[in-house]
């Protein structure tokens, strides 16, 4: 079976889904992220959907699970990339994605993942101090 | 009237809805639909699809381009004979779902398309119609 490639990119993980995903393949894509977040200790996953021309209730609750899932192994996700005309039709179809990050380009995902993990380190050197 | 045949299509396979979302497309693109609206109606045709998989136990949807003089823009029937839906004021309710899903495709869909209607019986099937106008 066909599979999403995972690239691993600094401390983080990125994808990006370049082909009109059927549903099989989105599910392969959640379950090997989630391996992938362990196995590499990463603290963000950036999702660069800006070849998708359209995001559905089933592709939404793929990021919306992806984002839930990285959160509780400490990981965060940023959507990047969402075109206009696709961002109009969520939120008309009635999605959100409110448990999810997002980011204009991958650039800018990568800040909001480093900046994030910066704040938690220095959070926990903070607790050890005190 | 119409200036090109219906062109009917199988859903059995989550491929299917794909090819579904991509014939959908190049329809609504000759139609002369803007990209919002092709957008639209590619998202709808996909929830409608995926539902007529899903919880029709699948059927088949049929593609027309419509063009009377007045508008132009592209018509959509989705038909299944599963079970069928038996309160289909709840059904429509965003976040009513009797499978697992979201519960928002068929009151996405018609939030989502210009036209819409439903029809559907116990035990016989159901249809979905859509249409999105330019």
């Amino acid at each position: 079976m066909d599979r999403i490639p995972i690239l691993k990119l600094g401390d983080a993980l990125l994808v990006t889904i370049q082909v009109d995903m059927h549903d099989r393949l989105a599910t392969a894509l959640e379950d090997d992220l989630t391996n992938k977040i362990v196995k590499h200790n990463a603290h963000g996953v950036l999702i660069d959907i800006s070849a998708l021309e359209i995001v559905d209730s089933f592709i939404g609750r793929m990021l919306d699970n992806i984002a839930a899932v990285s959160r509780v192994l400490d990981a965060e996700t940023v959507v990047v990339g969402m075109r206009p005309a696709v961002a109009i039709t969520l939120v008309e179809l009635g999605l959100s994605l409110a448990g999810v990050k997002t980011a204009l380009n991958v650039e800018r995902g990568m800040a909001l993942i480093q900046r994030h993990h910066h704040v938690l380190e220095r959070g926990a050197d903070d607790d050890i101090a005190s | 009237m119409t200036t090109s045949p219906p062109e009917t299509l199988p859903i059995r396979t989550s491929d299917d809805v794909v090819i579904v979302r991509q014939q959908v497309r190049a329809r609504a693109v000759q139609a002369g639909l803007g990209l919002v609206d092709q957008t639209k109606v590619v998202t709808a045709a996909s929830e409608l699809a995926r539902n007529t998989l899903d919880y029709g136990g699948g059927g088949v949807v049929t593609l027309t381009l419509i063009d009377d003089g007045m508008k132009r823009g592209v018509r959509l029937v989705f038909e299944d004979h599963g079970p069928g839906i038996p309160d289909l004021q709840l059904a429509l309710k965003d976040g009513y779902t009797t499978g697992n899903g979201l519960g928002l495709g068929l009151s996405g869909a018609k939030r989502l398309s210009n036209e819409f209607f439903v029809e559907s019986t116990v035990g016989v099937g159901t249809r979905v119609t859509i249409a999105r106008w330019k």
